[in-house]
């Protein structure tokens, strides 16, 4: 018999996991905050998150073919995940002009600037959304009110996020309950507490992610916010249903890429968005401060990896 | 909650199709092909020539230094040639060359089916047996199990521990052995613990072999030293430092001995080949081995003669199918792929496992996510990824510094990448690499 084998080393077999997999996972937890907000912004929703989806995808095809002149990669899911990120971290009435701003910023500079995928340093759809809050301060805190299935777009009614009255110290009309379910204004994804949380649920099943990110950076700004504020329990609640605080702890911190590899790290990186957060929100100018906390912290990892090692087998104490 | 060793470990499928499947005995091949390297340690010296007649369990070659081991003849017939033979590393190494006649063995061995519970030998004895009949580890690393029995001076083993893990996808042959031989297995565990001197044994068994588990504590009855541990499974249990850590909640320390723990590993087949030795007389010249693959028509137990090619074995279970791209030696984690189906049968062949076409391919490597997949499962703790990657950059300080070297190779990192990067070919460049900048440094 002379037939030819391949020789190789081990192991033979793999997981079957793949980056594609991983990112489709995380577009199926991001499919019920999609579902609240299409019901409660209408078509405003839709617009956004398709223009911005579409584009990220675009960029990075123009950029890896044209100016990089490697082959394209976006079939691994990345870009549209960057896309649906951006557009859920902004008000489902921005203009379409200023969405294309975001997805080139957010995959030009936020990604490919640094190498493409798994090079970046900061979040992309992080570093679109706050460049745009900084360039277009008006357009980008121009919340539209909720209305379901409204077929208004640039022109839906808008009103203060429930956030924003707070930092003003207003009373605020939302209840516990429209929290929940995303009855509330902000950003296209962030409204919608249940939703988030079935995400959450879905991408610890499936072992995309695990506790240590989501749970540390809401136990710490809850304890946080309660301590600072009188012990408030419900304003300290609140701190989590509003804003992306939600969005951000499950689906923003936890990006592979600029987080930290140990579970250690994980937590040490947790607690300190939630800090910053809370830190932000209640001395900061802005009502919102998880983007912020988020892209500090994401400075951070780098150093977090360097001093927090795994746990070794059978370390010999020196 | 069932015992499992406590940092990282993967899930790989099981797929343990030739379980339940009866041990065979596989026919005696026209020519054997005995490696006088397949143990660690240096190679055995042949003291048979060209034209010798040999029996069964005849010396071929003698241990080449105190970590070595014998080598005896598997068949009868004559000594073709001295030469040598592709190994499954694909290197050519010394082997003797034995032209099959009939199958006639020393008279010294008893090959009757009686079964010997008392021993009478002392642990030297005992030692000095396991030596004389060329045991090694079976479980795949080949370690000369007499060294393993002599602890270096200042430690003391407190516990037998014998690996019935089998924690390698596919393999069933320990498995089977314990279905059909548990009585002598016990035996060969008390002869092991015999010749340690613990008054304690543990045989550890993943829970995936719930029959094997009932089977043994059922005879271990009888055995009031030897207790049967069922483990969670989870790979790489097998592991020396991993099943010591599950069993007793200790861990080897980085760069030291099992042995620093108080104990002693043994394979189950070990303990069944270390029965034969001392019960029988009977040196290592055969074993169980796994023939299996997803395509093949019978998935077998097959007991065979040490030196018998795998396409001999191959051909006994209904032929190497079409779709065969790949062939290992071993199981698919941690096993060898094989350049060629000519190449003989070793001590430390547990399985021959052929791997279709599709599953055999690796896929397109992509950038690191950073995900830290591998970090979880790495069961040593290292960061296989940051190792990976100062191998790749030559970065032999950092590697060292990141504890490249004490990686057991088991491949945890590369199975479970989402990028699809050979984590472990990095890191066994890294090692090889380190590990000789330090020894040179020892040396001065």
């Amino acid at each position: 018999m002379n037939q030819t084998f391949i020789v190789s080393p081990s192991p033979h077999v793999h997981s079957g996991n793949s980056i594609p997999n991983c990112m489709y996972n995380v577009l199926i937890a991001l499919i019920p905050a999609f579902l609240v907000s299409l019901y409660f912004f209408g078509v405003g929703a839709l617009v956004v998150t398709l223009t911005s989806v579409v584009a990220c995808v675009l960029f990075e095809y123009l950029i890896q073919k044209f100016l990089l002149k490697v082959k394209p990669t976006v079939s691994d899911g990345s870009a549209i995940l960057t896309g649906v990120l951006l557009a859920f971290n902004v008000p489902s009435n921005l203009p379409i002009w200023i969405i294309l701003i975001g997805a080139l910023v957010a995959i030009g500079i936020g990604k490919m600037s640094f190498g493409g995928i798994g090079n970046n340093i900061f979040n992309p759809a992080l570093v679109g959304r706050v460049f745009l809050l900084i360039s277009f301060p008006v357009q980008m805190t121009t919340w539209p009110k909720p209305d379901a299935l409204t077929t208004h777009y640039l022109d839906a009614e808008t009103a203060a996020t429930p956030l924003g009255l707070l930092k003003q110290g207003l009373p605020i009309e939302a209840t516990t309950t429209d929290m929940l379910l995303g009855n509330v204004g902000g950003s296209l994804g962030e409204i919608g507490a249940i939703a988030l949380l079935i995400g959450l649920a879905y991408m610890l099943i499936k072992k995309i992610i695990t506790w240590h990110i989501p749970v540390s950076i809401l136990a710490t700004a809850f304890i946080f916010s309660w301590l600072t504020n009188g012990f408030d329990a419900t304003d300290a609640l609140q701190q989590l249903l509003l804003g992306g605080m939600l969005l951000g702890a499950i689906f923003m911190a936890t990006d592979y890429v600029t987080s930290p590899m140990t579970h250690k790290g994980m937590i040490i990186y947790g607690i300190c968005i939630g800090l910053l957060t809370i830190i932000i929100r209640r001395w900061g100018a802005y009502p919102e401060g998880m983007s912020f906390a988020i892209l500090i912290m994401n400075a951070v990892t780098p150093l977090i990896n360097k001093y927090v090692k795994p746990k070794r087998f059978g370390e010999v104490k020196k | 909650m069932l015992k499992t060793f406590r940092i990282g470990g993967v899930h790989p499928p099981e797929n343990k199709l030739s379980a339940g499947q009866a041990i065979i005995n596989a026919e005696l091949p026209k020519q054997a092909v005995v490696m006088l390297s397949q143990h660690i340690g240096a190679p055995a010296q042949a003291v048979v020539a060209k034209g010798d007649k040999v029996k069964v369990g005849t010396l071929l070659a003698q241990a080449g230094g105190f970590v070595s081991a014998n080598i005896h003849s598997p068949v009868s017939g004559t000594v073709a040639k001295i030469d040598t033979a592709v190994d499954a590393a694909g290197y050519q190494r010394p082997a003797i060359i034995i032209d099959v006649e009939g199958d006639e063995w020393e008279e010294s061995i008893d090959r009757s089916e009686t079964f010997v519970k008392e021993c009478k030998l002392d642990a030297k004895a005992i030692i000095d047996r396991t030596k004389e009949c060329g045991i090694v580890g079976l479980g795949g690393a080949t370690f000369p199990t007499h060294v393993k029995l002599l602890p270096p001076p200042g430690m003391t083993a407190t516990i037998l521990i014998i690996n019935a893990v089998e924690c390698e996808p596919y393999l069933t042959s320990d498995h089977q052995l314990m279905m059909e031989k548990g009585e002598e297995i016990l035996v060969g565990v008390e002869i092991l613990r015999k010749a340690i001197n613990v008054d304690r044994a543990v045989i550890g068994i993943e829970n995936n072999k719930p029959d094997a588990i009932k089977h043994m504590k059922e005879l271990a009855a009888d055995y009031p030293a030897i207790e049967i541990c069922p483990l969670k499974v989870k790979y790489p249990q097998g592991g020396e430092k991993q099943l010591i850590d599950a069993v007793i909640r200790r861990q080897v320390p980085s760069g030291g001995l099992p042995i620093a723990t108080g104990a002693v590993v043994q394979n189950v087949g070990t303990a069944f080949a270390v029965y034969e030795a001392v019960q029988k007389n009977k040196p290592l010249v055969e074993r169980i081995v796994t023939v299996t693959g997803k395509s093949l028509a019978k998935p077998s137990n097959l007991r065979v003669r040490i030196g018998t090619p795998i396409s001999q074995l191959i051909d006994m279970c209904g032929g190497l199918p079409l779709d065969t791209e790949k062939v290992i030696s071993g199981g698919p984690m941690m096993g060898k792929a094989v350049v060629s189906t000519d190449m003989a049968t070793t001590k430390g062949c547990s399985g021959v496992l052929l791997i279709r076409d599709l599953e055999s391919r690796r896929e397109e490597m992509q950038p690191c996510i950073r995900c830290a997949k591998c970090v979880s499962a790495c069961p040593m703790g290292l960061a296989p990824n940051v190792l990976a990657k100062a191998a790749t950059y030559q970065n032999w300080e950092c590697a060292e510094e990141e504890h490249v070297m004490d990686c057991i190779e088991c491949g945890s990192c590369s199975f479970t990448c989402p990028a699809h990067r050979p984590l472990l070919d990095f890191i066994r460049q890294g090692k090889a690499k380190v590990g000789a900048i330090i020894r040179s440094r020892n040396a001065k």
